[in-house]
């Protein structure tokens, strides 16, 4: 069980990494990409301008804890 | 070769130097303090199952159809740049400390010669153990980066060519200098893989998921200089941040 837990870890770390909001955000941003492209709508825009917003955030808030 | 080709070809060749510069380190230190015979089997058996890992994997990844391929590929190859350019940045505004092989290569001195005695006869568990451990969790992020890319542009040749020739130049490297490589600009190879990690990730990630980029392949032109663009200028705002907040901090010991 520890072993598991232990790779759990691991490929949680090897993944998501520092910032688990990073991982959420791309999920998200992907969906609701998908959603919109599947209405007929124009979506290439969502992921790069979510990757602005994530990485902007998630910066600003390592910049704040110092 | 194509464009895409040549981004894949050389996205893969940094990173691979990257974390073969880190590995070879790790080697070098319990090799030079314990035994290089272990440390070099530990390297060897390492290498091996990453092999195998990257035979076994490719086939069944490629096997998945493109659209579903891309979106979860070009997701997680999205996650995994952000994480790679966030520390980049972090590291080059002044925020994190940078990464110090020389620093690493002593701390891991200091811990082989402290791990009890060295084993004169056969392999010495400790070499061969954090040899192994060391070439293996570098190289896991070598093997997701080849397959991912290898994949999604159906050429895992091409990719793990990449990765192999990334691997002998920095243990040619090594040989010679007989020492960690602290002169390769580790900081800023990793800002340039964080930034094409991230490019091809959003472009993946994008097309998989159906919105398609005006000019298909050839929007990768466009991604890859803005990302860059946008890494300077958050690397530019926190410096100004930071300077920012030691000025007021300034001011108030002052008043």
């Amino acid at each position: 069980m520890s072993r598991l837990r232990a790779l759990g870890a691991f490929l949680w770390e090897f993944v998501v990494g520092d910032d688990w909001r990073i991982a959420l955000g791309v999920a998200v941003a992907l969906g609701v990409t998908a959603a919109v492209a599947g209405a007929g709508a124009t979506a290439w825009w969502i992921p790069p301008v979510a990757t602005v917003g994530l990485l902007a955030v998630s910066l600003w808030r390592a910049a704040a804890r110092g | 070769m194509t464009g895409s080709q040549a981004g894949l070809a050389l996205s893969v060749l940094l990173a691979c130097s990257v974390e073969a510069v880190e590995a070879l380190t790790i080697v070098l230190a319990v090799g030079a303090t314990r035994s290089w015979r272990s440390a070099l089997t530990g390297t060897g058996v390492a290498l091996v199952l990453l092999a195998a890992l990257t035979a076994a994997l490719g086939p069944a990844i490629t096997a998945l159809p493109i659209g579903v391929l891309r979106v979860v590929v070009g997701g997680l190859l999205l996650i995994f740049g952000l994480q790679w350019l966030r520390k980049a940045i972090l590291r080059a505004s002044g925020l994190k400390a940078m990464h110090d092989e020389l620093a690493i290569y002593d701390d891991e001195l200091v811990a082989a010669r402290e791990a009890g005695a060295v084993a004169t006869d056969g392999i010495d568990g400790y070499a061969f153990l954090v040899s192994l451990k060391g070439v293996l969790l570098e190289g896991l992020e070598v093997v997701f980066i080849v397959l991912t890319f290898g994949a999604n542009q159906h050429d895992l040749g091409l990719a793990a060519a990449a990765a192999a020739v990334a691997v002998a130049v920095v243990l040619g490297a090594g040989i010679a200098v007989r020492g960690p490589l602290a002169r390769v600009p580790e900081n800023t190879l990793k800002f340039c893989v964080g930034v094409m990690l991230t490019s091809f990730g959003i472009f993946w990630g994008t097309e998989g998921a159906g919105g398609h980029f005006p000019g298909g392949d050839a929007a990768l032109v466009a991604i890859v200089p803005a990302t860059l663009a946008l890494a300077v200028g958050m690397v530019a705002a926190l410096r100004r941040r930071a300077r920012a907040g030691s000025g007021h901090g300034e001011a108030a010991v002052r008043a």
